[in-house]
């Protein structure tokens, strides 16, 4: 008994994993077919688009001029130690496009976003505000999940677009500042190096990331515990599993977009 | 006409309903008493569809809900929350007439609005609560607009669900009055759930007690006094000795 205990242990959370994941696979299934029939809800879709995309901008903003900043500042002093102090345009602007813009907009995102949504829908199903949609005719799903996980989708690829840009301007006021760049070399070696794929690669992992962002928000809010502590739980683990999913899924797709 | 039989639904080992009998006559107004977690709720989300019974019957008008259009199904239907659930990211008016601004049963919003402002003249509120944010208002005003909004789309039947918690006793005459005069002047047929004996009184038109997930009693109101059920007399009384455990 107690040999087998903790392999008992073991299987069950394992199973528990296992069964969560295909509780969540279920549920985006499902979202996707309701997000193909009607009825669709434009307004709710559009008040998203502002709550999701707009209202994220100054997080996302921010921290992509720190970002962008602080790596000018890395790659200077490492490339410094074998005198290729001048890549830094080049990789500051690489770096952001390809993984830094979109992780760390995602992960602010995810904070930010996954957390309201979760606070939202959790809230109003400990106060029966989703049967009451249910009463009402209107299917909670459509009405609450789809626009938020479409908004999220169309609008984090601009919040990384914008992010991009803004990161890449932080590495250039550093870098012309303080560096003792020219400001037109630190410009021209920027375009020069940047390609389209690793700025769309990017734009991709936003759109995954806005999908995971606002899945796991809806999920964890319809699957809210009761009372204030249920739907600070859902809060918690809607942020946590959507970090969690957009690092792995940031792992695959740089697997999928960069090694042949 | 609502007839529901051999309804059966557990929660993992609690088992909440265990074989429910009870018909409910097109244009009466039934309600339906039992202690707290004695499934009350559970028997009208079952009808509502909200939650699925593990065996068992729910006809309305002789159709199974099971295998009914939902849309057309649920616009039959208008319900009164405990809690009120208000959408609290919309104004008052929105939320009365939120069946009439998407849907089947659209309107213009001019229209919808003005029927809104209607019904919240019936239940006693004056249109300048059309604007304001459910969290502006009081309990009492809260539970009034959920009443409107739940008459909002003229329902065939409304469920009451717990229609006078958490207000003080002259609020719950003045809610049970309303609902009252609301269900006859309607027509409507009427499903409440509720601990409280003077609404009971005041609404109802039959009684039907649920305990151990069976209808211990059921009948006309005037004949609840003097049933000899030991079971009924207990609850009416509110007396802590008698059949029922005082410790649930």
């Amino acid at each position: 008994m107690t040999l087998t205990a903790p392999l008992a242990a073991l299987g069950r959370s394992t199973l528990a994993l296992l069964a969560s994941i295909g509780r969540v696979a279920i549920y985006a299934a499902q979202l996707m077919r309701h997000m193909l029939t009607p009825p669709w809800y434009p307004r709710e879709l559009l008040v998203q688009i502002l709550q999701i995309g707009w209202l994220s901008l100054p997080v996302v903003g921010l921290t992509a001029l720190f970002t962008g900043g602080a790596l000018a500042l890395q790659i200077y002093a490492g490339g410094s130690r074998f005198n290729a102090e001048t890549v830094v345009p080049s990789i500051v602007a690489i770096g952001i496009a390809r993984e830094l813009g979109p992780v760390l907009g995602g992960l602010m995102v995810a904070g930010r976003v996954a957390a309201a949504i979760a606070a939202e829908i959790g809230t109003m199903k400990v106060t029966e505000q989703i049967d009451a949609l249910v009463t009402l005719s209107t299917n909670p799903m459509k009405y609450l999940t789809v626009p938020r996980v479409l908004a999220a989708t169309l609008t984090l690829p601009i919040l990384v677009a914008v992010g991009d840009s803004i990161g890449i301007f932080g590495g250039y006021l550093v870098g012309t500042t303080r560096l003792g760049f020219n400001p037109a070399n630190y410009l021209h070696n920027t375009a020069d190096f940047l390609e389209t794929w690793d700025v769309v690669s990017g734009l991709i992992k936003g759109a995954v990331f806005g999908f995971i962002v606002a899945l796991m928000g809806c999920y964890h809010g319809m699957n809210s515990g009761r009372g204030a502590r249920g739907v600070g739980k859902a809060t918690t683990n809607a942020v946590v599993s959507a970090s969690i999913l957009i690092l792995a899924a940031n792992y695959l797709l740089t697997g999928l977009f960069f090694t042949s | 006409m609502i007839d529901i039989s051999a309804l059966h639904k557990a929660f993992g080992p609690n088992r909440v309903l265990q074989g429910v009998d009870l018909t409910v006559e097109s244009g009466t107004s039934t309600v339906i008493i039992g202690g707290s977690g004695t499934g009350k709720s559970v028997l009208l989300k079952c009808i509502l569809g909200l939650v699925k019974p593990d065996s068992g019957t729910i006809l309305l008008d002789g159709e199974d809900v099971a295998q009914a259009e939902r849309d057309a199904f649920l616009a039959k239907f208008g319900m009164l929350f405990q809690g009120g659930a208000l959408f609290d990211s919309m104004p008052v008016w929105q939320n009365v007439a939120f069946r009439l601004l998407r849907g089947s049963l659209k309107r213009p919003t001019t229209e919808a609005r003005e029927i809104a402002v209607e019904k919240l003249r019936r239940v006693g509120l004056t249109p300048d609560v059309a604007d304001k944010f459910p969290a502006e208002l009081s309990g009492g005003m809260q539970k009034r607009v959920g009443l409107a909004r739940a008459i909002a789309a003229e329902p065939q039947v409304i469920f009451f669900d717990e229609p006078t918690t958490g207000l003080d006793p002259i609020m719950a005459g003045v809610i049970n009055e309303l609902i009252r005069e609301i269900v006859v002047e309607m027509g409507a047929t009427a499903m409440t759930i509720t601990h409280d004996m003077s609404s009971v009184r005041a609404i109802a038109d039959r009684v039907a007690m649920l305990h151990g997930g069976v209808i211990r009693w059921e009948g006309p109101v005037a004949e609840m006094d003097s049933a000899d059920d030991p079971y009924l007399s207990q609850f009416i009384n509110g007396s802590p000795d008698g059949p029922i455990e005082a410790v649930r």
